[in-house]
């Protein structure tokens, strides 16, 4: 009895979804130009997706601005979000992006054992993430930046944070960055920007560093509490990743930025993401069609001074 | 497992601030757990009452919490301890709850006739419990305290959610930095087994010598 029910809510929350999906349609057929005459070489990943009809996109469900759940609409929202839209809008109209919430650590093992088929989520190209995962893009470049108490006059630039304790997220290139331009600064570590917040208010640390999208976010929570100091110390290009050795799929996704950048459809979704939280829209950076893996950065990690 | 091999020192280090919360957690537990199982079986009500308020509280509540209620919660009322002191604080009262059971139930398990015959040779309660009734009563539950002080090595863990180095954290990092999660955790399930396997080889040695032949 019980199966047969669970049966039943599973068909009914499956016609539900159909009925989403065909609303979407509707409202997106209207651009349909060339896109839709888009042909693929059979096997190819595009192909695939198209035959499929949906693709399963890595996005971040917790970062204002990029990628963020709506609790209202149960929709993710964000400048992440209307990227994968528009790229994803190239291999098909009718294709439905299922979006899969992808923690930092989770980026590449999904990409990996294909539980996504690529990945948008404020994933900072480097070198290490190379060796086992491709990118392209990049398709935005933050900048690492620091936040402090808005009374806090000490700290003009990264090496001020020298012998300070100083808060970022786990599994963020920010930690590796601040480590190496203020090496005896004692780094704090939280799972989320809000814990690494309330340490801040609580002055356990004098600072929190990350990227200046996510801290100008906090700084308007903040109502005034804190401010940003505005010394920007590392470039974080933000690429798509996709399956390492998938060229054709990286190439597609590249000519599709450049695309979207020249139509404006860039600008546009900027502004209606990260420029609702208050930042200026920015030049869109050169995608970099990079060939090859990087040599592999050594796996020792850089000896560190962290709290226990 | 190259890049295990290549940060020995992460895990190392991971361990050793690992067995260090725990043991010193542990110290935490057996003292308060000693005292509040005390308190329940005493003759006084509101010692009862409270040792029941203490076990119900703290055993209810999930670790994650009480760390991040603890080390954010109590500077807002001008308390301020380091986080690996809040964790040592936050896993000894949590895993004393569990001690204050498991000492009870020993406690229960020694015979009434033990504790009358203290009381009619004119010991008081206290004198009662800590000459005769409590070391017998610890001697019977040596295997389940053994079994608490493996939960908390697996426990202290969650200790990295307020920024503590052990190894769970140190591993957690070293996947992010290293883009190598399964190898890496695989090297920290080592280092915990390694920790937790010692540990009950040395309770079943305790629990051999000390154990009552009836």
């Amino acid at each position: 009895m019980r199966r047969t029910w669970m049966l039943a809510a599973v068909v009914s929350v499956a016609l539900v979804a159909g009925a989403c999906g065909s609303d979407k349609k509707s409202t997106s057929s209207g651009t349909a130009t060339t896109q839709a005459a888009r042909t693929f070489a059979p096997g190819s990943t595009m192909a695939r997706i198209k035959a499929a009809g949906s693709i399963k996109v890595g996005v971040k469900f917790d970062q204002p601005g990029f990628g963020q759940k709506n609790p209202s609409t149960g929709q993710v929202e964000g400048f992440d979000v209307e990227i994968a839209k528009l790229i994803v809008k190239a291999i098909g109209d009718n294709v439905k992006i299922d979006f899969v919430e992808s923690v930092s650590k989770n980026r590449e093992p999904f990409l990996q054992n294909g539980t996504v088929d690529m990945v948008v989520a404020t994933y900072t190209i480097n070198d290490t993430r190379k060796q086992v995962v491709d990118f392209a893009g990049p398709y935005f470049v933050a900048r690492q930046d620091i936040m402090v108490k808005s009374a806090d006059t000490t700290i003009k630039s990264v090496t001020d944070l020298n012998g300070k304790n100083v808060c970022t997220v786990k599994g963020s290139t920010s930690e590796k960055n601040v480590r190496a331009k203020a090496p005896t600064a004692n780094v704090t570590l939280f799972d989320t920007y809000s814990q690494c917040a309330e340490a801040l208010k609580d002055g356990r640390v004098i600072a929190e560093t990350t990227d200046n999208t996510i801290l100008a976010g906090l700084v308007q929570q903040s109502s005034g509490a804190f401010k940003l100091v505005g010394a920007p110390f590392s470039d974080e290009p933000y690429g798509i990743g996709v399956k390492k050795g998938d060229d054709e799929f990286r190439t597609f996704v590249n000519d599709r930025l450049d695309e979207i950048v020249q139509s404006g459809a860039w600008a546009k979704a900027f502004e209606a993401t990260l420029g609702k939280i208050g930042l200026a829209t920015p030049e869109p950076p050169k995608v970099n069609r990079y060939t090859g893996t990087p040599p592999a950065p050594t796996t020792a990690a850089p000896t560190t001074t962290t709290a226990r | 497992m190259r890049v295990v091999l290549d940060n020995l020192d992460v895990f190392v280090g991971g361990m050793r601030t690992t067995v260090s919360l725990t043991v010193l957690g542990f110290a935490v537990a057996f003292v308060i757990g000693t005292v509040v199982a005390a308190c329940r079986v005493s003759p006084v009500p509101p010692l009862r009452w409270v040792g029941g308020f203490y076990v119900e509280t703290w055993r209810n509540t999930p670790l994650t919490v009480l760390m991040v209620l603890f080390f954010f919660g109590l500077t807002k009322v001008g308390i301020r301890y380091g986080a690996f002191t809040t964790a040592v604080i936050v896993l000894g009262g949590y895993t004393g709850a569990f001690v204050a059971e498991t000492i009870r139930s020993g406690i229960l398990a020694v015979p009434r006739g033990q504790a009358e015959a203290a009381r009619s040779l004119g010991l008081t309660f206290p004198q009662t419990l800590a000459h005769v009734v409590l070391p017998q009563a610890l001697r019977t539950v040596v295997a389940p305290l053994g079994s608490l002080f493996i939960a908390l090595t697996k426990n202290s863990s969650i200790a990295a959610v307020i920024s503590v180095g052990e190894l769970a954290f140190r591993a957690d990092r070293l996947s992010d930095s290293t883009a190598r999660p399964v190898p890496v955790f695989l090297g920290a399930a080592i280092a915990y087994l390694a920790i937790t396997v010692t540990a009950g080889v040395a309770f079943g040695i305790v629990e051999r010598r000390v154990a009552i032949r009836r």
